[in-house]
């Protein structure tokens, strides 16, 4: 990064205004990253078993929801009856799904914003931090959220499940799948990893600090 | 004295040596290389999945067998013909239609031919068809569900054996009687056969879109036995060849009376110059019976109907369309190569092959060369036609097919073998030993434009001591041989079920990926479907109950019923609510007086009750479908006819 940033002051005329346009570029780029939220799935959780040699799997977008394949949902809470695990929700059942896209579609507009003025000079790069501490403290809020769905939704079972299953201390079996990584559930292995809309979500997070970044050298190289 | 004995020594050494090496050359040649490697040529690892899929006629099981090639493993039986208590076909409900006829519910047929359907004279994997022998029909069966979907039967004809055969296009599949009969049907002595029976071929047109079969016309031919069949191709494409026996017209003791003749025919049919004639409003519409039996995917249900007209031709109103090649001993398979050149007659009493020329035939009817007639159709010069014997050494040729690279392979029934030959030089290339009789032979396209010429399967008519022995019936016996190479080789040996008499074989590569893996619930139009639980319910008309029940893993909605009266009839109509692969449920009500239904997921079947006795009865899932399986059931209370009980039914008390 260091030497990319020294190159780009050699070859570039060592200008505040025009660092700090590229940095805009960045941030505007990094707020519009959010945007694929709206088409991708943000996170995957894959449940693989000897008896399902094609794993079911659920794709979480902001908005809800949805199999890998089409049938994936229905079949993931046929397993899940056995247990007393509540269906999966529908969009509609949860506050979030409505809450998300709002956040996410506020987010991106505030951001491509802020780079907007700061391309035209009219707010300084502490803005770009601004926002991306914001979008920290949501996306941590957001996160918590989700794990506080996933611990009510594996340990707040049905009592009379037709499967009533415990630890070996005696403690009822969690079915909480894990936040991230895998984790063997019963004859199931969980996967639960950020999909393709949380990647880009990231990159966007990315390159706002990288325009943060930028924007701070070009004070420094003045 | 120290010298000799070391001698003796040595020479003591080397005969040990020799004996041990003899040894071992005795076993190289029992379990040696060469067999190691044809069982890694036809092991297929667990979890892996084979090169082919291999259909199987079941002869005299009415029904068609599934088999993986080179691993011989069986995958499936599809009910056809026959009634199959496995899944409830021809029991339930819905496909008790599939098996009317013009003599009513037939319940088993004997199945012969299986052929799939072809696009460009190459296998296209659309459908398979196959022959009902007895009571003469044609069955389609999709390849993406692999179940049957439609059967015709055939009127005129008895004996449907040179059937049921595609052309390049799947245009028509083709049916041909064995046994010449009164046409139409009548009481006359049976001594008066000759002349006054006839033989009919049947071309049934098959829907491109729908695979919807219509018999198009029926040619009304001197009373032979047409035997079997097969259509031209490429150039000789718009023709079809039927081999003949008994030319002789006996009407007893075919055996004897039918062999006399040292030569018999194949009939040569200018389909497209019949077609025409049709087209343009030629033929004779007689009337005829005979029943139309079609499974629509989407309700689930067949339904019957009874056609009343066929349109008949009279060959000799169409000149220049049929023609007879003289062919020697009773000639059996009539086998066309992938060029479409190449007509190959199998006299099965003969030693030898005959090949006649397409292009010969051309030229002779051309030049009008002809040797007299029957019945008026003309009879072609033998030496006119032929285009060479294959003098194979073998007895009783029977059928023949092709690898694609100009060899013919020809199973020998008397002599137990299967010949390998070169087209157009006619030499022979190669013979191996077939355990025991062959009938059939199968390479995978084998009979098309295209084949696929990397194994060869005989299906053999006698088993005898290749299995463990099971008491006096034994299933029969098919043999696997790589023919990739110059010389055959004998890899395997598997059991197949009933009688196969044809076989049909494809890439798997074009049937797996389109191979259904469950019906659609929201696509479901069963007139008693329920696509969800809270529509289930039970309702009376008269005697009939009706029971809209559904199934999911694992209960049945309603699993209580009440208010049922002895001498009611009452349909249980199911629905399985699984969307889910390879998840179906099973269904069966004691004291039945019929089989269970095998319901697949997303469809519905319905199966019939008539409770005589008052008590409270259980039914059950019949397919371990889940670790709650054998929670699966339920009860239906049966009080007295004259009981005032109302109807009312339950799950979990709700």
């Amino acid at each position: 990064m260091y030497s990319f940033l020294v190159r780009f002051r050699e070859s570039v005329p060592s200008t505040t205004l025009i660092l700090m346009k590229k940095a805009s570029i960045l941030m505007i780029l990094g707020a519009l990253l959010l945007t694929g939220l709206f088409q991708f799935p943000l996170w995957n959780i894959m449940l693989g078993a000897p008896q399902y040699p094609e794993p079911l799997g659920m794709n979480i977008y902001i908005n809800g929801i949805q199999g890998m394949n089409e049938f994936d949902i229905q079949n993931i809470d046929g397993l899940n009856h056995y247990i007393g695990m509540k269906i999966i929700p529908k969009p509609n059942e949860m506050w979030e799904f409505t809450v998300f896209p709002i956040v996410i579609g506020s987010m991106a507009a505030l951001g491509f914003l802020i780079g907007l003025l700061g391309f035209f000079g009219k707010v300084s790069y502490h803005w770009f931090l601004g926002w991306l501490v914001l979008m920290t403290i949501l996306g941590i809020m957001g996160m918590y959220d989700f794990n506080a769905w996933m611990i009510d939704y594996g340990t707040n079972l049905d009592p009379n499940a037709i499967m009533k299953l415990q630890n070996p201390d005696g403690t009822p079996m969690s079915y909480k799948p894990p936040l991230f990584g895998h984790q063997k559930l019963l004859n199931f292995d969980a996967y639960s990893y950020p999909r393709l809309g949380g990647y880009l979500m990231g990159l966007g997070m990315v390159f706002t600090l990288i325009a943060y970044w930028i924007g701070k050298r070009s004070k420094t190289t003045n | 004295m120290k010298k000799y004995k070391f001698q003796l020594l040595s020479l003591f050494g080397a005969l040990m040596l020799l004996t041990s090496c003899g040894n071992n050359n005795g076993q190289n040649t029992s379990s040696g290389a060469l067999n190691s490697s044809a069982a890694e040529k036809v092991y297929v690892a667990p979890g892996e999945h084979d090169e082919f899929y291999a259909f199987m006629s079941g002869g005299y099981s009415g029904n068609l067998t599934v088999y993986g090639l080179p691993s011989g493993r069986m995958f499936k039986e599809i009910p056809v013909f026959s009634q199959f208590p496995t899944s409830g076909y021809g029991y339930s409900e819905e496909t008790k239609p599939m098996l009317e006829t013009s003599h009513g519910f037939v319940p088993w047929d004997d199945s012969h031919h299986p052929d799939i359907s072809q696009t460009n004279g190459e296998l296209d994997g659309r459908w398979i068809f196959i022959n009902g022998n007895n009571t003469p029909r044609i069955a389609r069966i999709s390849l993406s569900t692999f179940e049957t979907e439609e059967i015709i039967e055939v009127p005129n004809s008895a004996g449907n054996h040179s059937s049921s055969f595609v052309t390049e296009n799947t245009e028509y599949v083709v049916a041909g009687t064995r046994f010449s009969v009164p046409i139409p049907q009548r009481d006359m002595p049976i001594n008066e056969y000759k002349g006054n029976f006839k033989g009919s071929l049947s071309f049934i047109s098959v829907d491109p879109e729908h695979g919807h079969m219509d018999i198009k016309f029926q040619i009304i031919m001197p009373g032979f036995n047409y035997d079997l069949s097969h259509p031209g191709r490429g150039k000789s494409h718009g023709w079809f060849f039927f081999t003949t026996y008994n030319t002789e017209e006996a009407n007893s003791l075919q055996e004897v009376n039918s062999s006399q003749n040292d030569k018999d025919f194949i009939a040569a049919i200018n389909w497209k110059k019949i077609e025409a004639y049709v087209n343009n409003g030629g033929g004779i519409k007689v009337p005829a019976n005979y029943a139309h039996n079609v499974y629509d995917e989407s309700t689930h249900s067949a339904t019957s109907m009874m056609k009343k007209e066929v349109l008949t031709v009279n060959p000799l109103d169409v000149p220049g369309a049929v023609f007879f090649l003289p062919t020697p001993k009773s000639p059996h398979g009539c086998d066309v190569d992938p060029s479409g050149e190449y007509i190959i007659g199998n006299g099965k009493l003969s030693a030898d092959l005959t090949v006649h020329s397409f292009d010969r035939m051309l030229a002779a009817i051309e030049a009008k060369k002809f040797d007299g007639e029957a019945y008026g159709i003309p009879i072609l010069k033998f030496e006119d036609v032929l285009a060479g014997t294959v003098k194979s050494g073998g007895l009783g040729p029977l059928h023949t097919e092709f690898d694609g690279k100009g060899n013919a392979y020809t199973t020998f029934f008397i002599s137990s073998e299967v010949v390998k030959w070169k087209l157009g030089t006619w030499e022979v290339i190669d013979r191996k030993p077939t355990y025991y009789s062959v009938g059939h032979i199968m390479v995978p396209g084998g009979n098309s434009r295209k084949p696929f010429g990397k194994y060869a399967v005989a299906l053999n008519k006698i088993t005898k001591d290749r299995y463990l022995p099971v008491g006096p019936e034994m299933e029969h016996s098919a043999q696997i041989y790589d023919i990739s190479g110059e010389k055959m080789e004998l890899l395997y040996d598997f059991p197949t079920h009933g009688e196969p008499h044809y076989a049909a074989g494809i890439p798997a590569s074009i049937l797996a990926p389109k191979s259904k893996k469950l019906y659609r619930l929201d696509e479901n139009k069963h007139p008693y479907a329920v696509t969800s639980p809270d529509q289930a319910r039970v309702e009376r008309k008269g005697n009939e109950v009706h029971i809209y029940m559904s199934t999911i893993r694992s209960h049945f909605t309603p699993d209580n019923i009440e208010g049922v009266k002895v001498g009611d009839k009452v349909y249980f109509h199911i629905t399985n609510h699984e969307q889910d692969f390879d998840v179906p449920h099973g269904f069966a009500m004691i004291g039945q007086n019929t089989s269970e239904l095998l319901i697949m997921p997303g469809q519905t079947k319905s199966s019939l009750w008539e409770p005589k006795q008052v008590g409270v009865w259980p039914f059950y899932c019949t397919d371990f479908c889940s670790a709650l399986h054998q929670e699966m059931q339920g009860y239906v209370r049966v009080s007295p006819a004259n009981s005032d009980i109302e109807l009312s039914w339950s799950l979990d008390g709700d």
